[in-house]
Parts: structure tokens; C-alpha cells; sequence
């Protein structure tokens, strides 16, 4: 089973790389941008057929390893 | 007295700290990342380096590392555990240590000798310092301490910040922060004060002929507060 998940800095940790990334944008002439912050995102297939199964592993996952929650969320997408 | 350097794929001040170590009396062994078990040792240092090629988080994947759990048992059990840069990284997402280490404020990677602040001696890695002001050297990308809120007033209750980034007189500000830390913070310790995190390299600094010794001055005094 396929399942993602997306990590994102949380709102007030610093994100000098989306701040660059924004300033490009802007220097590229997209000027509609009001913030742009970086992330993750990961693809896991998983041997597991139960999502809810495999959605608790991947939380697991995130909370041990992919994600640091002193400065970063996670959100897992439900597997189709 | 005796130490051990752990070496993670991608650790390069290894030997340097290994070299250091012995300098000043220590008798070091290297511990490779895939042990399970740590010698006998007085102190336990994580060199700096890129362990796992700073993939995913800077230290995320070597605070995995098999040794790891032996280097967290043996923090635990109080033993003297000090990271330096990487190590610092690793320490902090092993959680021994408080916060962790964003990316530069400025997104450049510093190399440059920095004058850090040291006046927190009530501990065995700093106790009879006699002087608190050092020249040591930086390199790094990920050094921008940061924690929360909650964490920052417990670190500051406990006395747990180890080592301000400063001028030659000891100021703390803006201009004397290179890479944007919270607080100036350049080094922490856990709350018994066993366990040192900091990002500066003290074993750069052993030698006139390496552009200074107060990192000499670091490890002579250690070496005679653990004995």
C-alpha cells in the first residue's frame, strides 16, 4: 500500500531556503506571492494491507524519525 | 582517563578529536557507528563531520546508529558525553540534548574563527577555566540553534546554555552572531549537565602552528577535572 507524507516547518521557525525561494519568484515577476514556506514530502509502499494499520505505522515513522517535532509537522495522506 | 571517538559514515573531525584527545592524555579508542557496545570510558565524544551526508536532518540518521543506544545509556547513567558540530546535531535528535539546528540564518556555509563566551563552570567539562572568553573555530551550515519557548525558559532556569558566540570583549549581540542562533547560543548542556552540545571546534585550536591554542587550554583542564 502507498501512503505519503508531507512534512512543514511549523509557523514560527525560520525558513531562510522558502524566504530565497520566494524572493526568486518575486525577481521572476510572479508578485502575487504572500508566503512561501519549504517542506517534505514522502512516499512510502508499505507491506501492509489495512490503512489503518499502515496509517499508524507511517505516524510512527514520522514521529521517530522523518519528522522533529520541535520544529516541524506532519501530515500523512490517507492511502486511495 | 579514557575516551572514545565515534566514527559515523561522513565524520571528518574524527581524527582531529582523536589527536586532541591523546595530546592532552587521554587514551582514546575509535568506535566505528555500527558497534553495540562502547569500551570502558570516561568520555565519549561525537566528532563533527556530515554523518550520513546530512541527508534528511543534519545527525537524524547517525542518532539511529546502532552505538547510539550505548552512547544514550551511558549519558543517562552520567557519564561525560560532549558533541562537537555534527555532533551537536546528533546529540540534540537523540533528544539528550534540548532544540536543534536550523539552517544558517544567511544560508552560507561559515568557516572562521569566532570568539565564544564561556562563563557557566559549574560542570566537569568547563569547572577552573581560568578565563571565559575563547578563539575557536566554526564550519558549518546547520548551526542556528533554536528551540521553543518552553524549552528556552527551562534552559535558561537550569543553566544549561554552555557558550555564547561574542566579540573579543565578550559582547553578545546581532553582529556577533554568525549564524542567526537564538540567543547567541553557540553550546548546550542537559539539564546534569553531563552531556555538552556545542558547535565551535575546540580540537582545531591545539597548536600555535593551527592559528591558536585555547582549544589546548579546553582539553588540558578537562583531562584534569575528570581525573
Amino acid at each position: 500500500m502507498k501512503i505519503s507524507a508531507i512534512i512543514t516547518l511549523k509557523k514560527d521557525v525560520l525558513d531562510p531556503q522558502g524566504k530565497v525561494i520566494h524572493q526568486t519568484l518575486d525577481g521572476m515577476g510572479f508578485k502575487n506571492v504572500n508566503e512561501l514556506r519549504q517542506g517534505k514530502y514522502f512516499e512510502i509502499d508499505i507491506n501492509e494491507n489495512d490503512p489503518k494499520e499502515a496509517k499508524e505505522i507511517v505516524e510512527d515513522m514520522c514521529k521517530k524519525l522523518l519528522a522533529n517535532l520541535v520544529i516541524e509537522n506532519y501530515k500523512i495522506i490517507e492511502p486511495q | 582517563m579514557k575516551s572514545s571517538v565515534i566514527t559515523f559514515p561522513g565524520s571528518n573531525c574524527d581524527r582531529d578529536m582523536h589527536v586532541a584527545l591523546t595530546k592532552f592524555g587521554f587514551k582514546n579508542k575509535m568506535v566505528w557507528h555500527n558497534d553495540n557496545e562502547l569500551p570502558k570510558n570516561d568520555l565519549v565524544v561525537l566528532p563533527g563531520g556530515f554523518s550520513y551526508g546530512d541527508y534528511l536532518r543534519c545527525g537524524s540518521m547517525a542518532s539511529k546508529s546502532k552505538i547510539m543506544q550505548s552512547v544514550i545509556n551511558f549519558a543517562k547513567s552520567g557519564g561525560l558525553v560532549m558533541g562537537i558540530c555534527n555532533g551537536f546535531q546528533i546529540l540534540v535528535e537523540t533528544g539528550l540534548l534540548p532544540g536543534v539546528l536550523l539552517r544558517n540564518k544567511y544560508l552560507e556555509f561559515i568557516c572562521k574563527n569566532v570568539y565564544v563566551k564561556i562563563d557557566n563552570k559549574e560542570n566537569l567539562f568547563f569547572k577552573n577555566l581560568d578565563k571565559n572568553i575563547f578563539k575557536f573555530h566554526i564550519a558549518h551550515n546547520e548551526g542556528n540553534y533554536f528551540c521553543t519557548k518552553d524549552q528556552l525558559n527551562e534552559i535558561e532556569d537550569n543553566s544549561q546554555i554552555a557558550a555564547y558566540y561574542c566579540d573579543s570583549s565578550g559582547k553578545t549581540d546581532e553582529k556577533n552572531n554568525p549564524n542567526g542562533s537564538l540567543k547567541s547560543i553557540a553550546g548546550i548542556f542537559n539539564k546534569e549537565r553531563n552531556v555538552l552540545g556545542m558547535m565551535p571546534h575546540p580540537e582545531r585550536m591545539i597548536d600555535q602552528s593551527l592559528s591558536g591554542e585555547d582549544g589546548a587550554l579546553f582539553f588540558k583542564n578537562l583531562i584534569n577535572n575528570i581525573r
